[in-house]
């Protein structure tokens, strides 16, 4: 088992040279706007422009840019510089990663108890009426687009803008170090909308796993012990259904943790995604590079976690 | 059917019907079969795939009651009808005075708890005993059927014993309440030859220590032979012979019994003995043949058999034996002389001298 966590983790960085080699590539290849010439602003004359391309280092050979970002990476875990402000990338990304941690991770728990329950009672009766109605529910929340789910549920509950002012709208992101409560109040409609479409998914993901399960033969054997229903459903049925569940949890949590940017958009809460989106649009690529390595990271370490988690969770799953 | 006495029988199924609605039609999966099982006695019911044989098992338990099936007739457990027990009161006798051994110990364990842990919850589900005590009960029944070092043996996983083990370990946990009636719902068919032998040794052994009655159902007839005091033959939702196992052995008289008994190889048979196959499939159980269900397969049916729906008879002078079939009684008499003499059913029918069939 360790041996296998170790060449898991020496393939992670194999991966991660890759897509910072892609990464790197994609922003220098692509046609973009010249960040020298970005950052000279108005004082657009030639000697200054090549002064800044020095200074950033884009005067040398693309190897040799990649070998020196490489080696930062690895070796000092520096990200570089934003072209734009001089910040370091890493700080910036320390300093946004407890925005997006609160968002996803409350997101999360969220999803996945309201997807889990709604899943069960579905697969327990299944073409009921409780049933189709919350899997059509599913269907729906499945098919809103983040960005619009957002909209809608500031226009009616935001507390500045809503219909019905009850909840923290936009912008109102507070630390968790600062005040929790109000940290727990703002992230009430981010977390919603995060967890909408996902609860929906786990809610299907739920109910059909679970009722694969029901029909398999343990099942009636635990019925045939004479145990009650309840807990046939919960610990033989569940138990066995939740594995290929926990396995894209985890997936989606890391994925999510890189790129929730349409809510950190919608909601104006300054996380990674927002960090990215706004580097984006600047051309600002340190930030760009740097949140996209992270967010790979995330993917990375989830994966490695899935498998590891697998071990426990099936005791049948052994690696060697 | 059953010429054992001494006081009213363990189990009496009296007339027991099951069907399941489906998208394609009613599927008749039991069809009015009467049975019992008598305290310490052993009940083979023999049949193909399909013919009912495990639905019937199923809803003594009440576990066909969750699929939607309509149930009738009356299943009598020491007078207490299961089939209209509350499933409060059917849970308490399920796995506790009637348990169950299923066909695949390996699907039928939980893969992910421990096998000691399988049988302490089958135990507190109906005691109410410390899960040291259950422990101690858990690991004292893995040895008793014979799993070696039990108790560390508890501590493993269903998928790290063998095929053989894995039924032991089953059989241990259906026996962990001291039940009155074991149900074996083709206990060796998922094993090795020579693990079936063990296992059937192992539930004769157990049922002379611990007393209780069996029913065991197979496709099996060798395993009938070897295990039941009593067999039932069924075919097609229905019982269409029963009889002491001697008696069904020595004298079968319905011609689908024949076709079982003559279609598995015998050790003491010549080498170039024939076997004798069934001809065709076993039937829809949605659309069932008319008249006699098995006349489409029956190398002997007479025209008006497709008409006719022959009933459960006493055989005339056995009456403990009992069948479903519209052949004269001579007529299977020598039928089956011919047949046990190694001829094939065409060459019989010629012997036994009938003129016309399958008109």
């Amino acid at each position: 088992m360790i041996r296998y966590i170790i060449r898991r983790l020496l393939w992670g960085v194999v991966l991660l040279i890759a897509v910072t080699a892609i990464v790197f590539l994609l922003f220098r290849v692509l046609p973009t706007a010249d960040p020298a010439k970005l950052r000279a602003g108005r004082l657009q004359n030639p000697k200054i422009i090549a002064e800044i391309r020095a200074d950033l280092g884009l005067n040398k050979s693309l190897l040799s840019q990649f070998w020196i970002y490489l080696k930062g990476v690895f070796f000092h875990f520096n990200l570089g510089y934003s072209y734009y402000s001089s910040a370091s990338v890493r700080g910036l990304i320390f300093e946004r990663l407890p925005a997006t941690v609160s968002l996803v991770l409350g997101g999360a728990v969220l999803w996945i108890t309201g997807g889990m329950a709604v899943g069960i009672l579905s697969a327990l009766r299944p073409r009921s009426r409780g049933d189709r109605a919350s899997m059509g529910g599913a269907l729906l929340l499945v098919s809103a687009p983040e960005y619009w789910l957002g909209l809608i549920v500031l226009y009616l509950f935001a507390s500045d803008i809503g219909q019905v002012r009850i909840f923290p709208g936009a912008g109102s992101y507070t630390p968790l170090t600062s005040d929790p409560v109000k940290w727990f109040t703002s992230l009430l409609l981010p977390w919603f909308v995060v967890a909408a479409a996902n609860a929906a998914i786990y809610a299907r993901l739920m109910r059909s796993s679970l009722i694969e399960t029901m029909g398999q033969d343990y099942i009636r054997t635990a019925r045939a012990k004479g145990l009650p229903e309840r807990q046939v459903v919960l610990r033989h049925g569940v138990r066995a259904a939740i594995n290929p569940i926990m396995t894209i949890l985890a997936l989606d949590i890391g994925v999510l943790l890189g790129s929730a940017v349409l809510v950190e958009t919608v909601f104006n809460i300054p996380g990674i995604g927002r960090l990215n989106y706004d580097a984006i649009t600047h051309s600002d690529f340190p930030i760009v590079q740097g949140t996209v390595l992270v967010a790979a990271l995330f993917i990375i370490v989830a994966n490695i976690l899935v498998d590891i988690a697998y071990a426990y969770l099936d005791p049948r799953v052994r690696y060697s | 059917m059953n010429g054992e006495g001494g006081g009213p029988p363990l189990l009496r199924v009296e007339d027991l019907r099951v069907e399941f609605p489906t998208e394609d039609g009613i599927v008749h999966a039991v069809d009015g079969i009467t049975y019992q099982v008598h305290r310490g006695r052993t009940l083979g019911i023999v049949g193909e795939s399909g013919s009912g044989k495990s639905v019937a098992a199923l809803t003594t338990l009440g576990l066909t009651r969750g699929q939607g099936a309509s149930i009738g007739g009356r299943i009598l457990f020491e007078g207490r009808d299961l089939v209209t027990l509350a499933d409060r009161e059917l849970r308490a006798i399920r796995g506790n005075e009637i348990a169950i051994v299923f066909q695949d110990p390996l699907s039928s364990l939980h893969p992910f708890y421990r096998v000691g842990a399988q049988l302490i919850e089958a135990i507190r589900a109906h005691r109410d005993v410390s899960s040291a005590q259950a422990r101690e009960r858990a690991v004292e029944l893995l040895g008793l059927v014979g799993i070696p070092d039990p108790r560390r043996r508890a501590d493993e996983f269903p998928h790290e014993f063998s095929g053989g083990m894995r039924q032991r370990a089953m059989i241990a946990m259906a026996l962990v309440n001291d039940p009155k009636l074991l149900l074996a719902d083709e206990p060796t068919t998922a094993l090795d030859v020579t693990v079936q032998a063990q296992i059937l040794a192992l539930l004769e052994r157990l049922q002379r220590e611990l007393g209780m009655a069996i029913v065991i159902i197979t496709h099996d007839l060798g395993v009938a032979a070897e295990m039941a005091d009593d067999v039932a033959v069924m075919y097609a939702g229905r019982i269409v012979e029963t009889a002491p196992a001697d008696l069904l052995f020595s004298r079968p008289e319905h011609p689908y019994t024949w076709g079982l008994l003559n279609s598995i190889p015998t050790l003491a048979g010549p080498r170039e003995e024939r076997l004798v196959p069934i001809p065709g499939a076993p039937p829809s159980l949605i659309r069932r043949p008319s008249g006699c269900h098995f006349h489409p397969r029956c190398p002997y049916a007479q025209p008006d058999h497709a008409r006719i729906d022959p009933r459960l008879q006493a055989v005339p002078g056995t009456p403990n034996h009992h069948v479903a079939c519209l052949l004269e009684p001579r007529m299977r008499q020598r039928l089956w002389e011919q047949l046990s003499s190694g001829r094939s059913p065409d060459e019989a029918l010629a012997a036994a001298g009938v003129s016309e069939v399958r008109g």
